[in-house]
């Protein structure tokens, strides 16, 4: 469809875009920075803060550059007199109920409010402080996820994630007028309703209203206690954001310094959750064809397919909550991250010759919904609490800083041996579809004895942004013991964001989908678009580091995961072999119902 | 099925399940109980395939659909200016009086809730006030506790 082009002036200076363009893309193209709020490039358009407004000659009133599209002959002004006194009014009276206790706020430096507000320089208010007048709320009760309404600037970037790329609206706009708040169901707790952790609202928040629960004293407190030995396990989608809190642009690798400042930070041990990544690959490929064999050889009717990935705790508790029918789906793999600490807590604290009850286990993630994860009653199988404290890639920034190291001048350093080492295969959980292609490489290679028929091993059709993916495979030349896979289409699908997964979710109970295998992660772009990472996200950046990860695995020795040295040594050592008796005991679960209101 | 959910699934099969089934749904619970439960705006989420945080959402826009419990009767003080300057202070005092309740309050016999709305149109002819869906203008103490007194005999 051929799109008409439009002529309009923006300050004067003339300019043609396509029709249904808004004034504020015509104006960015123009090099002329319109500030927003309620704006998110992944989010539908608002127009409710105001911030945004430019004079359009002709026009009675100003309009909100976000949610006005240019027209034929407009033109334009984004900074006249009229402009900037109700831009500067706006802000002001959004501060006038903005509880600016910045130097104590977790969002310090990071908050857009802050941000206006320090380049309008604003003394004293001219509108009268309603603060006071306020009630407070600090919702504590979550441990991902703390709200503050005192905060809150209503602009609802949080209710729009939450329904449009999460489908779960655990937070809406609820009462009216100065008594509007965003809130929850009969305001309840955030830990008792429908959240799902997944921190995609902290990811979109403009202020300090919503921010992850923070244990950066805590894993202080632990690295600084000699009785005890500290171990972090880093995750995948990590080592390709951590560098854009610490002044680097998005896109870039940093695995090697990511190292390097955990050792100058005073960690015991560092080690990769990419390993236990791998772990997965081995347990959920296995899994996977056991169930495939109980379903078409042994006709057994209990057990489901398609099954499902089970390394994203939002999924996890998303499913829990709307599709309980469908928890017999999902794979009993823990995620890499509880497999990590059930593992680090018996078999590795075995083999450096440290007291499990010593040893405290720090997760770094890309995800909020991780710190839910972690502290679930299902995660203790070592007899301890299998991770003791995860922090997001945000917070590991800001203990870097903390540190005093100069992030961009460390030298590379590798990862601590053992748990360790990893593949390229673990390095692209990071990413949509990554899960998928990781279990392909090897799940076809048990089966046929060689590699995927993929050009590089990139399984390219599970890869990208589009929401719903699906792909299939013909298995061929089956080994004689997986004969009965000989020639079977495998179906797999991948989603990613919430909403995404709802669909496919629905398509497979109502039994018009077909598949084998489905990759689920919570979050848009899979880990690296995750609730714990740097703040913006868009879906450029997303790209960016999809790209960076996809660099990352192209760059490894080893890209399959059963091909990982250590993950054969654990399981000739201590597992046995996957799905074992000792890998049942440590390295799958169960799932619990939940409330669906 | 408890009763509330039977009633809510009535209204849905009558009002449908499209997103603008949700009021006409939430105005009949009203009609009924008087207020919208925590049980029944579930059920009604769950009829309709929402959050029940966005149920909620409307039914808080909304003054005439309350999320407390309710007495009976529902008067309704018009609180703005016209029936301010008309005595509106006046009458609310003798309505509490009359109830032994205040504003925002349930009698303790459940039978009157005694509220104050915005505008409700009759500037013309304040003080005005709203009893269940029957408007009374033109108000003086005296008729306001009349009116009150002939609902707690027709209760009776």
């Amino acid at each position: 469809m051929s799109k008409y082009m439009v002529n309009l002036k923006i300050n004067n200076i003339p300019i043609s875009v396509e029709e249904g363009t808004t004034i504020l893309d015509a104006a960015k193209r123009l090099n002329f920075h319109i500030p927003t709020l309620c704006n998110h490039p992944d989010l539908s358009v608002a127009g409710n803060c105001r911030v945004c407004v430019v004079e359009v000659k002709g026009a009675r009133l100003l309009a909100a550059s976000c949610a006005t599209p240019v027209s034929e002959g407009m033109e334009v002004f984004t900074n006249s007199e009229k402009v900037r006194i109700a831009r500067k009014h706006v802000v002001e009276l959004l501060l006038s109920e903005h509880n600016a206790d910045c130097t104590k706020c977790f969002k310090n430096g990071h908050c857009e409010l802050q941000e206006l507000a320090s380049e309008y320089r604003y003394g004293d208010h001219i509108f009268i402080d309603l603060v006071p007048f306020k009630q407070k709320f600090l919702d504590i009760s979550s441990p991902s996820i703390t709200k503050d309404t005192s905060k809150c600037i209503r602009c609802q970037r949080c209710v729009r994630t939450c329904a449009e790329l999460q489908a779960v609206s655990a937070l809406a706009v609820v009462h009216k007028g100065s008594h509007q708040t965003i809130s929850t169901f009969m305001d309840k707790p955030m830990n008792d309703v429908v959240c799902t952790n997944c921190g995609q609202c902290i990811n979109r928040c403009p202020t300090g209203a919503l921010y992850e629960r923070n244990y950066i004293e805590d894993v202080w407190n632990a690295i600084y206690d000699p009785n005890k030995f500290v171990v972090v396990q880093t995750a995948p989608a990590t080592r390709v954001a951590v560098g854009e809190d610490l002044g680097l642009e998005p896109g870039h690798r940093v695995t090697g310094k990511m190292v390097a400042a955990l050792k100058k930070m005073g960690f015991n041990k560092i080690l990769d959750t990419d390993f236990t990544a791998d772990l997965t690959i081995m347990e959920e490929g296995t899994e996977l064809l056991t169930r495939l064999k109980k379903a078409l050889v042994d006709k057994d009717e209990t057990v489901k397919l398609p099954m499902m990935t089970s390394c994203s705790p939002g999924w996890i508790k998303f499913q829990e909550h709307m599709f309980p029918d469908l928890l017999p789906n999902l794979s009993t793999c823990k995620s890499p991250q509880q497999m990590f600490g059930s593992l680090a807590k018996t078999y590795y604290a075995d083999k450096i010759n440290i007291k499990a009850e010593n040893m405290v286990v720090v997760s770094i993630m890309p995800c909020t919904a991780k710190k839910f994860e972690c502290n679930r009653p299902e995660m203790r199988d070592s007899g301890f609490k299998d991770v003791d404290y995860v922090l997001t890639t945000r917070e590991l920034a800001m203990m870097i800083k903390q540190a005093g190291i100069e992030f961009d001048k460390l030298e590379d350093q590798h990862y601590d041996s053992i748990l360790g080492e990893s593949t390229g295969a673990a390095v692209i959980f990071g990413a949509t579809g990554g899960v998928m292609e990781a279990a392909l490489r090897t799940a076809y290679e048990i089966v046929t004895g060689s590699e995927v028929p993929f050009a590089n091993l990139n399984i390219k059709p599970v890869r990208g942004m589009e929401g719903v993916k699906e792909a299939s495979i013909k298995i061929k030349n089956a080994k004689p013991e997986w004969s009965f896979l000989e020639g079977v289409e495998m179906n797999v699908a991948v989603a990613h964001g919430l909403a995404n997964a709802k669909k496919l979710m629905e398509a497979v109970s109502s039994g018009t989908a077909n598949y084998h295998f489905i990759e689920i992660m919570g979050c848009p772009g899979g880990c690296i678009g995750g609730g714990g990472q740097p703040i913006p996200t868009s879906p450029e950046i997303r790209r960016k580091r999809a790209e960076a990860i996809y660099a990352e695995d192209m760059g490894m020795d080893i890209r399959k995961s059963h091909e990982n040295p250590e993950v054969v040594e654990v399981y000739k050592d201590y597992l046995g072999h996957p799905c074992g008796h000792q890998s049942h005991e440590l390295l799958h679960t169960h799932y619990v119902e939940r409330k669906r209101y | 099925m408890t009763n509330t959910e039977n009633f809510v699934h009535e209204l849905a099969e009558k009002h449908g399940r499209t997103r603008n089934a949700l009021m006409p749904i939430l105005q009949g619970v009203v009609a009924r109980d008087k207020y919208l439960s925590e049980e029944a705006m579930i059920a009604v989420a769950r009829e309709l395939d929402l959050s029940a945080a966005d149920v909620y959402g409307t039914a808080t826009f909304y003054t005439f659909l309350d999320t407390v419990p309710r007495g009976k009767n529902v008067i309704r003080v018009c609180k703005t200016i016209s029936c301010h300057m008309h005595n509106k202070d006046e009458i609310i005092k003798a309505l509490e009086e009359q109830l032994r309740c205040k504003v925002g309050e349930t009698t303790s016999d459940k039978k009157f809730t005694l509220l104050t709305a915005n505008c409700l149109g009759w500037c013309h002819k304040g003080p005005v006030m709203l009893v269940n869906d029957d408007v009374y203008p033109e108000l003086t103490t005296q008729k306001a506790i009349e009116i009150v007194q002939e609902y707690i005999r027709k209760s009776n």
